[in-house]
């Protein structure tokens, strides 16, 4: 059996175990997309006071707002293996049969589980259409694929945050809530158009952690808008690229966390 | 009479101060929020239009929120929802004591707990360390006087009372439905937006901000930071601290009703 195979067959099995209660599926989903909805609500609310932000609208934060959260709701679903690592596979050494198993132990973590929520992806989707209707978005091929890759960059860039973050508990065993601001706290960062912030925290969102990259370059070009930051226009859709690019350091320290990995002997 | 309580409440904020590196964590991950938040209500006032609170205030309201986040009712007391699910919550009706007040002991010695050493840390950053680097306009400004510190501490007092009730209140949801999920899944998103913890709610829609404020969640979070800013003094902050002591008086008394009627037919699972 190929990797492909055998991934789809840990996935199968996860969402078969979820299917088993139905209703608490329904009331955890339901509960992220209330819970998710919650910052559109604080967004609209300032922007009811305020009108502008650094000259952006609603409607354009909205899209912003839609690309990293439907991003981030796309990587959380497969990389739940990864967020629970440190508990889950570290701590009570379950991590020692993984590598017993002939197959790499990123597929293997990754079919820990498949997590069954489209709450924030609903929500993300619904704050998308609405802004993308209020500025008038048109949709040409070009710009359904420019919207797919940069999604597809930003699921990267957050499967690699959590990729580190399960590398990190290698040392400290336990799963580290302080690596919520990585996750969270990037999707917060990226909210909101990147020439909000002071200089110092742009250049974090950008060349260390690069959020910015897999949503404010590109939506700046999927808006059709020229970036008051002065980033050439030439440059602004490559940029999700950065996404794949972390993925792969990410994966590559994971490869060193796993060869350091003494077993915790439980 | 109130000795087990006392005893509970002291021994339950003595175990949850050990949690040191948890409340490091928290620390850490609530000064990036609030910076975050400050940066971005920045960016918000250098627009022209007027704003319903100064900008000096929305960040001390903002530093205050991130120092008092345990004040809001995110989940139900996480040994009690552990108590339902083995079982050992039929051990709660042997006990010689009240169970509402029990647990209610425990829910506020929890809160408290964890927002001693969360607050004074925020406070020491904010207050003290964000002037003395020279970051004092983003960071958090003092109360214009003696009687409006004293009114604070009131405030935070009632509202940590207050938020005692709630948690009880949802721990009695865990005990009828078995289970904390549900529970647990909806509180933190009603207790963020009408707490104040999202954006103060002053923002919201001018029609709404007086029903906004008389709901009882205003009480954590609104209420003892508009008092900390002085745009509640004399006696209005007198008022509304009445209000967060009543809110308390009636959730106490429906979560007592609500213990009685819940554990008086306790499904026990397990064994």
């Amino acid at each position: 059996m190929n990797g492909v195979a055998l991934y789809l067959r840990y996935v199968g099995a996860s969402v078969r175990a979820q299917m088993q209660y139905p209703r608490s599926f329904l009331v955890l989903n339901t509960a992220q997309f209330f819970g998710s909805a919650i910052e559109i609500l604080g967004v609209a609310a300032l922007f009811g006071v305020f009108g502008r932000i650094r000259g952006w609208s609603l409607g354009e934060v909205a899209v912003f707002y839609g690309v990293i959260n439907a991003a981030f709701a796309l990587a959380d679903a497969p990389t739940r293996g990864f967020e629970v690592f440190g508990p889950e596979f570290v701590r009570t050494g379950a991590f020692d049969r993984v590598l017993l198993r002939p197959r790499t132990t990123a597929l293997q973590v990754l079919g820990y589980e498949l997590r069954l929520r489209f709450g924030r992806l609903l929500q993300a989707g619904i704050v998308f259409a609405v802004g993308a209707s209020a500025v008038r978005l048109s949709f040409t091929p070009a710009q359904v694929l420019l919207l797919a890759w940069t999604l597809a960059g930003g699921v990267a860039l957050f499967s690699g945050i959590l990729v580190l973050q399960a590398t990190l508990s290698f040392w400290t065993v336990d799963a580290l809530e302080v690596a919520n601001i990585l996750t969270y706290g990037g999707v917060q960062a990226g909210q909101y158009p990147l020439n909000v912030y002071a200089a110092w925290f742009r250049d974090l969102l950008t060349y260390v952690i690069p959020i910015g990259c897999v949503a404010y370059f590109p939506v700046v070009a999927l808006l059709g808008a020229s970036d008051p930051l002065g980033a050439p226009g030439w440059l602004l859709p490559l940029t999700p690229a950065f996404g794949f690019l972390f993925l792969a350091l990410a994966l590559s320290v994971w490869r060193l966390g796993v060869a350091k990995y003494g077993s915790t002997g439980s | 009479m109130l000795r087990p309580y006392l005893a509970v409440l002291s021994a339950r904020f003595q175990l949850v101060l050990q949690y040191r590196a948890a409340a490091l964590a928290g620390f850490a991950t609530q000064c990036w929020w609030g910076g975050m938040k400050v940066l971005i209500y920045s960016a918000f006032y250098a627009g022209a239009r007027a704003a319903p609170m100064s900008f000096a205030h929305t960040v001390s309201y903002t530093w205050l929120g991130q120092a008092f986040l345990m004040f809001l009712p995110w989940y139900a007391d996480p040994e009690v929802a552990d108590m339902v699910r083995t079982g050992a919550v039929a051990y709660e009706r042997l006990r010689p004591v009240d169970a509402w007040g029990w647990w209610y002991a425990r829910a506020l010695a929890w809160t408290a707990a964890r927002i001693a050493p969360r607050a004074g840390l925020m406070f020491v950053t904010a207050a003290v360390i964000m002037p003395l680097v020279g970051l004092g306009r983003w960071g958090l400004r003092l109360p214009a006087d003696g009687a409006a510190v004293a009114l604070f501490c009131a405030a935070i007092l009632a509202a940590a009372l207050l938020s005692a009730t709630m948690t009880v209140l949802l721990n009695v949801v865990v005990a009828a439905s078995l289970t904390d999920r549900g529970a647990n899944a909806f509180a933190a998103p009603i207790s963020i937006v009408l707490s104040g913890s999202l954006v103060p709610l002053a923002f919201f829609p001018h029609a709404f901000v007086p029903f906004l404020r008389l709901q009882p969640f205003a009480g954590l979070i609104d209420t003892p930071f508009r008092v900390w800013n002085g745009e509640l003094a004399g006696l209005n902050a007198v008022g509304a601290i009445g209000l967060q002591l009543a809110w308390t008086l009636v959730l106490g008394i429906l979560g007592r009703c609500a213990v009685e009627s819940v554990m008086s037919r306790v499904q026990v699972q397990g064994g």
